[in-house]
């Protein structure tokens, strides 16, 4: 038998991690299947005996970073500038539980780093080499990311919880 | 007490990254630090709310279209039979997509497919480093109670102490044939092993034990009576061997008494 990887036991994560990324259905399972698409293309490339799932994560994230490139060019804002603190001014505090609005308010960039870490529990290393950036910008968005998100969800936490581990 | 305490040692310590020691400073730091802590529990709560808000995408059949997209260079058979050979050989998580084409079911021997649909659970859930489990081992009288409602017959989660493996705990999944239970241990080192019990696919009387390799995770499985267990992990096919056998004592003797 040839050592081929098979990508189906990669399938359930990477959709999970692009339905939070996108916030839509079927705009996620597109992603995930450019995903496949790219990888199949490329599975030469890939490197037998490392992480897989990094790899697969790396070209998703691509594809959607040029997505966002194509489809919302005006849109697309450099981080500091839409990093201003949420005032209660300009925007209702969200329903704590309300996680999904909380995180499509988040730029790009930080959602990533936010769902890349908390979600499906990359390590900062390998984080920072899914999104191609220097391990400090990881930390740096991932501080500004959860600060911002706790703006949003002001008031009561989200969830009671103990501190263990 | 150092007054040395980075922000990012915060974020570490969240997401669980930081080495012993350094975990119980930042703890005592914490202790002393309610504002600090406040923001801790904070982006804890976060995590929680990201696994509660999409955990659930896991346990969905997964759409054809995606697994024809992750199997496409397959051989070149007519199409059809690619799809009716890639629609059974991933039945456990693609229940709902089946459903909705006209693929044929083969009769071919099922028992193949409870051990490479244990196997991909086992991939997909194994490596879940904080939420492997939907249910804890300190909840295992609810989780057994609730497993077995949903799956439809008395479950009992065999005990591997003996082999050095506790229970972490168990999950509900989609499969063809209904419900599926999957429990997970976990040994000293922490390496996991799961449980997969489905109902049997009808007319199937099999009760041989087997053993299948599929994508390097190791499967031991049995059919008893109206329902598929399959033994996953990747510790080596002696270990896994030596579980799926205790497994089985007890489970059958436990099946035989009224």
């Amino acid at each position: 038998m040839h050592a081929r990887p098979d990508l189906i036991e990669h399938l359930p994560r990477l959709r999970r991690y692009a339905r939070a990324l996108t916030g839509d259905v079927n705009r996620a399972d597109d992603l995930v299947q450019d995903t496949l698409e790219r990888a199949l293309a490329k599975l030469d490339l890939w490197q037998p005996g490392s992480d897989l799932r990094a790899w697969l994560f790396t070209l998703m994230h691509n594809l959607f970073v040029n997505q966002i490139r194509v489809r919302r060019p005006q849109e697309t804002v450099m981080e500091d500038a839409l990093d201003e603190p949420v005032s209660g001014g300009q925007m209702e505090a969200l329903d704590a539980r309300d996680i999904h609005a909380a995180l499509a308010r988040l730029p790009e960039e930080q959602r990533a780093v936010m769902l890349l870490v908390g979600l499906e529990q990359f390590g900062y290393a390998e984080a920072a080499q899914v999104l191609g950036v220097p391990p400090g910008t990881v930390m740096s968005r991932l501080s500004r990311a959860r600060e911002r998100m706790r703006a949003m969800l002001a008031g009561e936490p989200a969830v009671k919880l103990k501190l263990v581990k | 007490m150092t007054d040395d305490i980075h922000e990012h040692e915060l974020h570490a310590y969240v997401d669980g990254s930081l080495p012993e020691t350094r975990r119980l400073e930042i703890e005592a730091w914490l202790a002393t630090h309610p504002e600090d802590a406040a923001r801790v529990q904070d982006w804890i709560g976060q995590n929680q709310s990201l696994h509660a808000a999409f955990d659930s995408v896991l346990n969905e059949p997964l759409p054809l279209n995606l697994v024809r997209a992750a199997r496409r260079p397959a051989l070149p058979v007519p199409f059809k039979a690619i799809a009716a050979t890639l629609a059974m050989l991933v039945t456990g998580l693609v229940g709902y997509a089946i459903g909705l084409g006209s693929v044929e079911h083969a009769p071919a021997a099922p028992s193949a497919y409870l051990a490479r649909d244990a196997a991909i659970a086992h991939a997909v859930f194994s490596p879940e480093a904080r939420h492997p489990v939907e249910v804890d081992a300190a909840h295992a009288e609810h989780l057994v109670a609730w497993l077995s409602k949903r799956v439809g017959t008395q479950l009992q989660a065999p005990d591997f102490s003996a082999q050095g493996f506790d229970l972490l705990g168990g999950r509900l999944l989609t499969g063809e044939t209904g419900p599926v239970a999957q429990f997970m241990y976990q040994d000293k080192i922490e390496r996991r092993v799961t449980l997969y019990v489905r109902r049997a696919v009808a007319g199937n009387t099999e009760t041989a034990f087997r053993h299948a390799i599929e994508n390097g995770v190791d499967v031991f499985y049995w059919i008893d009576g109206d329902f598929g267990y399959a033994l996953s992990g990747q510790i080596g096919r002696q270990a896994i061997r030596q579980l799926a056998d205790a497994a089985y004592r007890q489970l059958v003797t436990a099946s035989a008494t009224p």
